[in-house]
């Protein structure tokens, strides 16, 4: 049984996210070191969040989140426009962002676990909500910045033989 | 002559994306149709003349792959070309779409001149 490691999560986000950011947005980009945790942090969250599964011999989610003020500027980018609120165009572009990121980073697995479907991504946009995945354990979390804003991409990945919550461990090996 | 194209992706920011490239390339553009999924495509494909079909592969109610199986199926749709453009880039789908009739592919993230590249091997 092969295991996806920490480190592997983070370089294949980064290298997808690069390249997203590069090709069709043309924004600045940094990217932090990567962090395992338990949650999704904050645990309460204003904003836009993303989601995008990954499943087949391994199961996963993609969770990317941002700011109203950076969903906007993402759509301004990819769409070269102007948007001065969240509406239909902007949640559509943050959601093939999302796309277009976790899909890269499905492939890259794809090599070592085999082939991998992908949901069609759904995005939710509002104030003080919370997002949660059951029995999910380990996320790691990869967060990108841009000027002043930032997004946080939260990956998890584990075989999917046994359902997560009947037999709840460790999947992700920390760097 | 002009060129009429259909782009099929369900995300309305990739098709507004397509159809910006293809009013920038230097090619003879005429109508561009748009369609949400594989099935508004074959609908979309009884009433219109396309000469070049822009697809992607994950799109929910009839995905690329069913899509291209069904164009490729018709005698009427048959020999309109069809490049796919999507996020799947796993080696057995672009073979599996290939093997199907696609004449091409373009993996998202895209260029505008990877697209230009490939509407140039078309006219």
């Amino acid at each position: 049984m092969p295991t996806v490691t920490q480190q592997e999560i983070e370089q294949a986000v980064s290298k997808a996210a690069r390249e997203v950011f590069e090709t069709m947005l043309n924004l600045p980009l940094q990217i932090e070191p990567s962090v395992m945790q338990q949650a999704i942090k904050p645990e309460t969250f204003d904003g836009v969040v993303a989601l995008v599964g990954v499943a087949g011999t391994w199961t996963g989610t993609g969770h990317m989140s941002c700011s109203a003020l950076f969903a906007r500027q993402l759509a301004g980018a990819l769409l070269m426009s102007e948007y001065d609120s969240v509406n239909e165009e902007v949640l559509d572009a943050v959601a093939e962002v999302a796309n277009m990121i976790i899909g890269n980073v499905k492939t890259i697995f794809e090599e070592k676990l085999g082939p991998l479907g992908l949901t069609v991504p759904t995005v939710i946009f509002g104030r003080n909500y919370q997002t949660r995945s059951a029995g999910v354990k380990d996320w790691v979390l990869v967060r990108l910045r841009s000027g002043s804003e930032s997004m946080d991409i939260n990956f998890n990945l584990m075989p999917s033989r046994v359902l997560p919550h009947m037999t709840p461990r460790p999947e992700i090996v920390s760097a | 002559m002009a060129l009429d194209v259909l782009i099929v992706d369900d995300s309305a920011a990739i098709r507004k994306i397509l159809h910006r490239v293809l009013v920038q390339a230097e090619v003879p553009l005429g109508k561009v149709h748009e369609a949400s999924d594989g099935n508004e495509a074959l609908e979309k494909l009884k009433v219109e003349k396309v000469g070049l079909i822009l697809s992607d592969i994950n799109m929910p109610n009839m995905d690329g792959i069913e899509f291209l199986t069904r164009v490729k199926a018709d005698a009427a749709f048959k020999d309109v070309p069809i490049i796919m453009v999507t996020t799947e880039g796993s080696q057995a789908k672009v073979m599996q779409a290939l093997e199907l009739g696609a004449i091409g592919y373009v993996k998202k993230p895209f260029t505008a001149d990877q697209i230009k590249e490939k509407l140039m091997g078309i006219i």
